[in-house]
């Protein structure tokens, strides 16, 4: 059969295992950060196992290596089936996986070295930045070269929002990673002081907006459809939401800085657009829950469904709770607390993880010839695990982090502080503890993710190349 | 702020809103006969949408975030330099707050302006509030039970680096105090510093090589008795420690003592009458001087 007549499944196959593979390395670190918190002495007093270290590294193992594998495999894929060609170039595809797996191998090995240009969610040294951006680059090419190939007018609502993910992501890299390299492993950013804050958390608010909000709404888009069965609810309200939600976000940034250097106007536009982008973010949830009206059944039996139902459902509750917390009252108790660790993990946990698991068991069996995993039954175990794993998380860290906010504001007829700092962290300690519990059992759910998918792909040869589907005369 | 400036970002603001609001209004608008139709696109096979209106809650939900928005931004400093009808900013908001305290808290202190730092040291309430202000500004270095760590000194032993007199105390809290030990390394050579470092140690009783203790105390007349005087008792008023007793602040194993000869230290106690005004020095002075043990009081 002639190669552009059949899809690129190589490259999602790929992604997907790797999705997988750094799922559980990074929630792994994350499991022993948490447990560091609890009990200190775990760093060893090795300096690269130190929680300042580690840290990074599990926030760049979750965010990019298990959240992007699952972006750059999805995405692949669904731009393949919703335009009818084959990707637009399987060599520069080739090296979109190869570059990205390089990407995260450099950043497991130098962040733990010490190695960070220390702006949070972009740590990493000057050339491997630019070696992000020369992959995402390529990334670009395969995913509009497939879309201009494509054989029906219009585009699928999943690739816009995969679209402008890809370009945002790009322009939000290089714009933030701009620096002056004096090593090749030390650069000073090109930015300074409170410009530098703020450019920073345009960044990392935006990485959050389209690297784990857009990205992953494409996900949506096609694999909730897909799994339920039924068709897309509103086409107009994708429109809506959609152009809404990127003019907006870009305007949310300052509220990470909120009673600092940063001018009050600019706290101001970060707090009023992070109210107005609650509708906006609304709109996906909405058209994701009711694409499954009138198949509300299938959940009883279907446990992919599941997944991906509450992980939209920890969506709607992390981007009401992201609002609120940007309102300057709110912010000035939450602030530096836990609860914006929690809030964080609702959004990572409950939305991200949850959609990329779900949609990996959905994809995995089509991707190797299978009807359905190995076990649906283990799925629906992984399904509760991380369910409660990630409740027992975020309650745990809202209480602790009210608690902090409460002490560390608490204050004596005699003007002073009821509380030193160290008081509210003991108070923390039982939170941690939970948090812990919560993690182990996420990770846990990894774990049985890990055989189950083990055992799928093993299970004798099936892998075929899938013939393009022609596009429908409509 | 400029006015361009200002009119820039009010500008991308109204752009925004502005277009937000107009795609919310072309879509809302229901065309008759699209209800419950799909859009007659099909991807993949079998993807299809709906065209279903958008949810009127939805709808509200937005134009109310919308016309909060556009209200905050009226009363509130946002748009540039504008500066908002209420006249609101962090630093008002702060002073605001602190002045507050200032007024709820002066009555307390008004009975301590009468009182010497020897009566504050008798009161009680004097010493509730003291443990207080010192469990806010001093523990962090000092530690919550004062006894210092390595490089913050302990203030329960009794001695003093600077003077256990109430003046002496005030001043290091109001004032601040600047240490410096000089760096030797380079003037002394490895051999120097080594016999340094062991007429140091002999100077507290311990045991050390007697020849390298013997060079060394030709050294320490050189370099060390300008500020740790003949006997290496120190000298208050420059902050130089007694090298003869065992109250160390950074270590007296060999270790750390050829650290502190060869690379000299840096400390420093910041000042806290501007933070903290004189109402609260004292009381804090009164304080840590009630730490000591009661027999050191007199000596210094």
């Amino acid at each position: 059969m002639d190669r552009s007549s059949t899809y690129n499944e190589t490259v999602v196959r790929q992604f997907a295992v790797m999705t997988v593979f750094w799922g559980v390395i990074g929630m792994l670190v994350g499991v022993i950060i948490s447990a560091q918190l609890l009990w200190p002495e775990l760093n060893f007093d090795l300096p690269w196992f130190t929680y300042s270290r580690l840290r990074p590294l599990h926030t760049n193992a979750v965010i990019f290596a298990f959240g992007g594998s699952a972006l750059f495999a999805t995405s692949y894929y669904v731009v393949q089936r919703t335009c009818h060609v084959r990707l637009f170039s399987d060599r520069l595809a080739a090296f979109t996986f190869w570059g990205w797996q390089a990407v995260i191998v450099a950043a497991a090995i130098t962040l733990p070295l010490g190695y960070s240009t220390s702006k949070e969610y972009a740590e990493l040294e000057w050339p491997i930045d630019v070696l992000i951006a020369i992959v995402w680059i390529a990334y670009a090419i395969v995913f509009f070269g497939t879309l201009a190939q494509r054989r029906v007018r219009h585009i699928y609502v999943a690739n816009w929002f995969y679209a402008a993910y890809i370009i945002t992501v790009a322009v939000l890299h290089i714009g933030n990673s701009a620096a002056l390299p004096v090593g090749w492993l030390k650069s000073y950013s090109a930015y300074a002081g409170t410009v530098d804050a703020m450019v920073q958390w345009w960044y990392g608010h935006n990485a959050v907006g389209f690297f784990l909000t857009a990205g992953f709404l494409g996900m949506m888009y096609y694999f909730v459809p897909r799994q339920a069965g039924q068709p897309v609810y509103s086409y107009r309200l994708s429109v809506v939401h959609f152009w809404t939600l990127i003019a907006i976000y870009m305007w949310a940034g300052p509220h990470h800085l909120q009673y600092s250097t940063l001018p009050d106007w600019a706290q101001t536009l970060g707090m009023v657009f992070s109210l107005v982008l609650l509708a906006p973010s609304w709109g996906g949830m909405i058209n994701g829950i009711m694409t499954l009206s009138g198949a509300w059944h299938r959940l009883r039996t279907d446990p992919i469904l599941k997944f991906l139902i509450v992980s939209l459902s920890f969506y709607g509750m992390s981007t009401f709770e992201g609002p609120m917390m940007s309102i300057k009252t709110v912010n000035a108790l939450s602030h530096f607390t836990d609860w914006t660790v929690g809030h964080v993990h609702s959004g990572a946990l409950g939305w991200v993880a949850m959609i990329s698991i779900g949609t990996i068991y959905a994809l995995l069996p089509r991707l190797y010839g299978r009807d359905a995993m190995h076990s649906t039954r283990l799925i629906d175990v992984h399904f509760w695990v991380m369910t409660i794993g990630i409740v027992l998380y975020i309650a745990a860290m809202w209480i602790a982090g009210v608690t902090q906010g409460l002490m560390w504001r608490a204050t004596n007829p005699d003007g002073t502080l009821t509380y030193t700092f160290v008081e509210s962290l003991a108070a923390t300690y039982p939170y941690y503890a939970v948090r812990l519990a919560g993690g182990v059992l996420v990770l846990g759910g990894m774990f049985l993710m890990a055989w189950n998918v083990w055992r799928t792909i093993g299970g004798g040869a099936a892998r075929r190349d899938v013939p393009v589907l022609a596009p429908a005369s409509a | 702020m400029t006015a361009g400036w200002t009119l820039f970002v009010a500008i991308l603001v109204a752009i925004n809103i502005g277009g937000s609001v107009w795609l919310m209004w072309v879509t809302a608008s229901r065309r008759p006969g699209e209800e419950s139709a799909t859009t007659g696109h099909v991807w993949d096979g079998d993807l299809v949408e709906l065209n279903s209106p958008l949810p009127r809650w939805w709808l509200w939900l937005f134009v109310g975030s919308i016309v909060f928005a556009l209200g905050y931004l009226v009363l509130y400093p946002g748009l540039g330099g504008w500066p908002g009808t209420l006249g609101w900013s962090q630093q008002q908001q702060w002073q605001q707050q602190v002045a507050a305290v200032e007024k709820a808290t002066a009555p307390l202190f008004e009975r301590f302006a009468a009182m010497s730092v020897a009566q504050l040291r008798a009161d009680e309430d004097a010493g509730r509030i003291a443990r207080n202000l010192f469990a806010n500004h001093c523990a962090m270095c000092h530690g919550s039970d004062a006894r210092g760590a390595v490089g913050f000194p302990n203030l329960t032993d009794g001695d003093w680096q600077w003077g256990g007199s109430e003046d002496a105390v005030y001043t290091t809290i109001a004032q601040g105090r600047t240490g410096v030990m000089p760096a030797w390394g380079e003037a002394l050579g490895p051999q120097g510093v080594e016999e340094v470092v062991a007429y140091v140690r002999s100077l507290s009783g311990q045991a050390v090589p007697a020849a390298a203790a013997q060079a060394g105390a030709e050294r320490y007349q050189v370099y060390c008795l300008a500020c740790h005087g003949a006997g290496g008792t120190g000298q208050q008023a420059l902050g130089a420690p007694n090298l003869t007793d065992d109250v160390w602040v950074y270590g007296s194993d060999a270790a750390a003592l050829r650290a502190t000869v060869s690379r000299g230290r840096n400390n420093q106690m910041p000042a806290h009458l501007g933070l903290l005004g004189e109402q609260r020095v004292r009381l804090l002075a009164a304080h840590v001087l009630n730490l000591a043990p009661a027999a050191a009081d007199a000596a210094d």
